[in-house]
């Protein structure tokens, strides 16, 4: 049976179509940015699990700061760092509402150390979506404490040396030590298969935070393809071969299992 | 007839938060302001109004706690002392640049650095002039008694919300440590979420499908954009200016001489006063009770009929600048000072008077 | 069962980043040789094997992709 385009480019055969919780804007990362794939994959658990109404959204300093032009909920930006204590604040005054963090790793695991050690510690029943690329975008692909070890930026023009530079902070592994966690996990979005499991740890996640149970924390290992200095797809195979020995893909802890 | 208990000041801003209506208390221990938040904790709030009280890791956590609090167009506050607020600094900045509305209070000890634990007014030039980045102001009100700081957390969120903008209660160890009688008024309850929406309908409340989504930030790249904010803003210091200077007079009708002083200050310059009277010297007092807003124009008012002016402060003359720059020239503009924890007494001021006044 | 599918891109919202493609398990996408508004080359189905997985829009990092997919 043979079918022409046109004939399949109708309404009623859609099966993936862009979801209606991103708004029009065009977003100003680089071209294959992780960012924009898991600002979609966000957008569809809020739309799917019919929450926009309930929903508060805090945005970091760094690449996202910008995160509120994108996704139609009600947005906090937060100073760099701060975002798990808005979060905390948000979320013990407006109990019946999902309460999400959205921060790089320069925002949550260099200058905001502080701020998610004790929201985890704490327990505070709060998401944090974690972007992990080992390099600060915005400001223009500096050293971060993600960094992998003999990794060019622009601060460790030869390679990250620990003797220098120390070493990679691996922020997921030590909050699960602490018991206010309940929910971790460390996700990709390179592939499609990778995209659809980050999207349901994300969903978890959320559904975690309304059982008071504690803080759910998603690590998404990511690729700043203009940091590293590479094409998009080159980056995520870098990403892969690289990123993923020291930053290994799964769930780290889940208090319900 | 309403009730009056025997209680600390920085009890007084604890019981008084409870009273009247606040949603979030979040805080840091340091001293001397611990009480406020050991009186919240032992009174159990979120057992009968529902407030909210957290004890943050840090300063920084605080204020940043209540930048997210205040988005949802909660009444919420903090309170530290001077080596705290310097920490706080940064996200006061945010919470001015952001419009939103909370209550800090500063119980002042001396400094710089970690300085001393003992009561000063060295603050505010960090509070008063700013304290953050940016062109900002902080309402600043100055409490010189318990009954003030119990008064002064309800006005100070009537102010926030008036012009969403962070009020600081600039206190001092004097006036935290303090044992006075404290007048309490009828409870006022806590804001319902209808209220909320009437009183702050900017807030982050969770976005229904009937309006646009709310963002609370302080970020704007284009030039043009930030620029129109700062004259909003502006626009909003003019009206405060305005509209809500607040100030005190003791005895300054006839007066040829006039103490400027806030805070404990005012407290034991109205001694002063009164020994300077009793010798027969037309002395008078002006206390300051909006720090920002100045009184600069009662300030040159009274500068016309004085033959000079004193700036009475705990610190190395910070006050003192914007006294001079109100009173313009008028008259001679002296100021007397201590620190590091010591207080004045009357008699050393009286003193320190008569030398600048060539009347010894 | 099989199913035939398309996908419709938003040329100028494209950014050419090239991730569909590396993801599309029948080939079915290509940069074009025109560009958009902004100068990225953008994608662009090719040939007749899309079987409309929507492998290519779920990775997009811009969501410009919108998938069709019928039964054959």
């Amino acid at each position: 049976m043979s079918i022409s385009i046109e004939e399949i480019k109708k309404p009623e055969n859609i099966v993936y179509r862009r979801p209606a919780l991103l708004t029009d804007n065009v977003m100003h990362y680089c071209p294959g940015c992780s960012h924009g794939t898991v600002h979609k994959l966000v957008a569809e658990v809020i739309e799917e699990m019919g929450i926009q109404d309930r929903t508060i959204g805090i945005s970091p300093v760094g690449c996202s700061v910008f995160a509120y032009n994108y996704i139609d909920i009600d947005w906090e930006e937060a100073a760099h760092g701060r975002a798990p204590a808005l979060a905390t604040a948000t979320k013990r005054l407006c109990p019946d509402k999902y309460v999400f963090t959205y921060q790089g790793d320069g925002d949550l695991a260099s200058i905001g150390t502080a701020e998610i050690i004790h929201a985890c510690s704490r327990g505070e029943n709060i998401v944090v979506i974690f972007i992990n690329n080992g390099i600060y975008g915005m400001t223009g692909g500096q050293m971060a404490p993600t960094t992998l070890i003999g990794m060019k930026t622009s601060t460790t023009p030869y390679g990250r040396d620990p003797k220098l530079n120390g070493f990679p902070l691996v922020i997921a592994d030590m909050i699960s030590h602490l018991d206010g966690t309940a929910y971790i996990t460390r996700q990709s979005v390179h592939t499609a298969v990778a995209a659809r499991k980050a999207k349901s740890a994300i969903r978890k996640a959320f559904e975690y935070s309304a059982k008071g149970i504690g803080l759910s924390f998603v690590e998404i290992v990511s690729t700043c393809n203009s940091g590293w200095k590479m094409t998009p797809v080159e980056a995520n195979k870098w990403m892969v071969e690289n990123m993923f020995a020291k930053y290994p893909i799964g769930d780290i802890k889940d208090v319900l299992k | 007839m309403a009730e009056k208990i025997l209680m600390k000041g920085n009890e007084a801003i604890a019981i008084s938060a409870i009273r009247n209506g606040v949603d979030g208390y979040f805080g840091y221990p340091i001293t001397p302001q611990s009480e406020v938040m050991e009186t919240l904790m032992k009174e159990k709030p979120w057992e009968t109004t529902g407030m909210v009280v957290l004890q943050a890791e840090s300063e920084t956590s605080s204020i940043n706690m209540l930048y997210g609090g205040a988005s949802c167009g909660k009444k919420v506050m903090t309170s530290s002392s001077s080596p705290g607020v310097s920490l706080m600094c940064e996200g006061i900045s945010y919470i001015a640049g952001a419009e939103l509305p909370c209550v800090v209070v500063d119980v002042m000890r001396g400094g710089p650095g970690l300085g001393t634990i003992q009561p000063s007014q060295s603050d505010y030039n960090q509070i008063v002039k700013g304290g953050g980045h940016g062109d900002y102001h902080n309402i600043v009100i100055a409490p010189a008694s318990a009954q003030d700081m119990y008064d002064f957390v309800d006005w100070g969120f009537e102010l926030a919300f008036k012009y969403r903008n962070p009020v600081v209660v600039l206190a001092d160890g004097i006036i935290g440590q303090m044992m006075e009688k404290v007048e309490m008024h009828p409870m006022k309850p806590r804001r319902t979420a209808e209220e909320i929406l009437r009183d702050a309908p900017w807030a982050v409340t969770g976005k229904p499908a009937s309006r646009e989504r709310h963002i609370i930030t302080s970020l704007s790249l284009d030039a043009d954009i930030q620029e129109q904010f700062n004259i909003k803003l502006k626009e909003k210091y003019a009206m405060i200016e305005a509209n809500e200077v607040r100030f005190s007079e003791y005895m300054t009708g006839d007066a040829e001489y006039i103490f400027v002083a806030f805070g404990c200050s005012s407290r034991i310059c109205e001694a002063v006063v009164d020994e300077l009277r009793a010798e027969g010297i037309k002395a008078g007092l002006l206390r300051p009770i909006t720090l920002y807003p100045f009184p600069s124009g009662e300030i040159a008012r009274l500068a016309a009929q004085a033959k000079s002016m004193m700036s009475i402060e705990l610190n190395l003359g910070q006050m003192v600048h914007d006294v001079r720059l109100a009173v313009n020239g008028a008259c001679p503009v002296g100021f007397y000072g201590r620190q590091g924890g010591n207080i004045y007494t009357p008699e050393e001021i009286v003193a320190e008077f008569k030398k600048f006044n060539g009347l010894a | 069962m099989a199913f035939k599918g398309a996908i419709e891109v938003d040329t100028q919202k494209c950014k050419g980043c090239s991730v569909c493609i590396a993801n599309c398990p029948t080939d079915s996408i290509r940069l074009s040789d025109k560009v958009n508004s902004k100068g990225y080359h953008y994608a662009e189905m090719t040939g007749d094997a899309c079987i409309g997985c929507s492998n290519c829009a779920t990775v997009c990092p811009d969501s410009v992709i919108t998938v069709y997919r019928v039964k054959i």
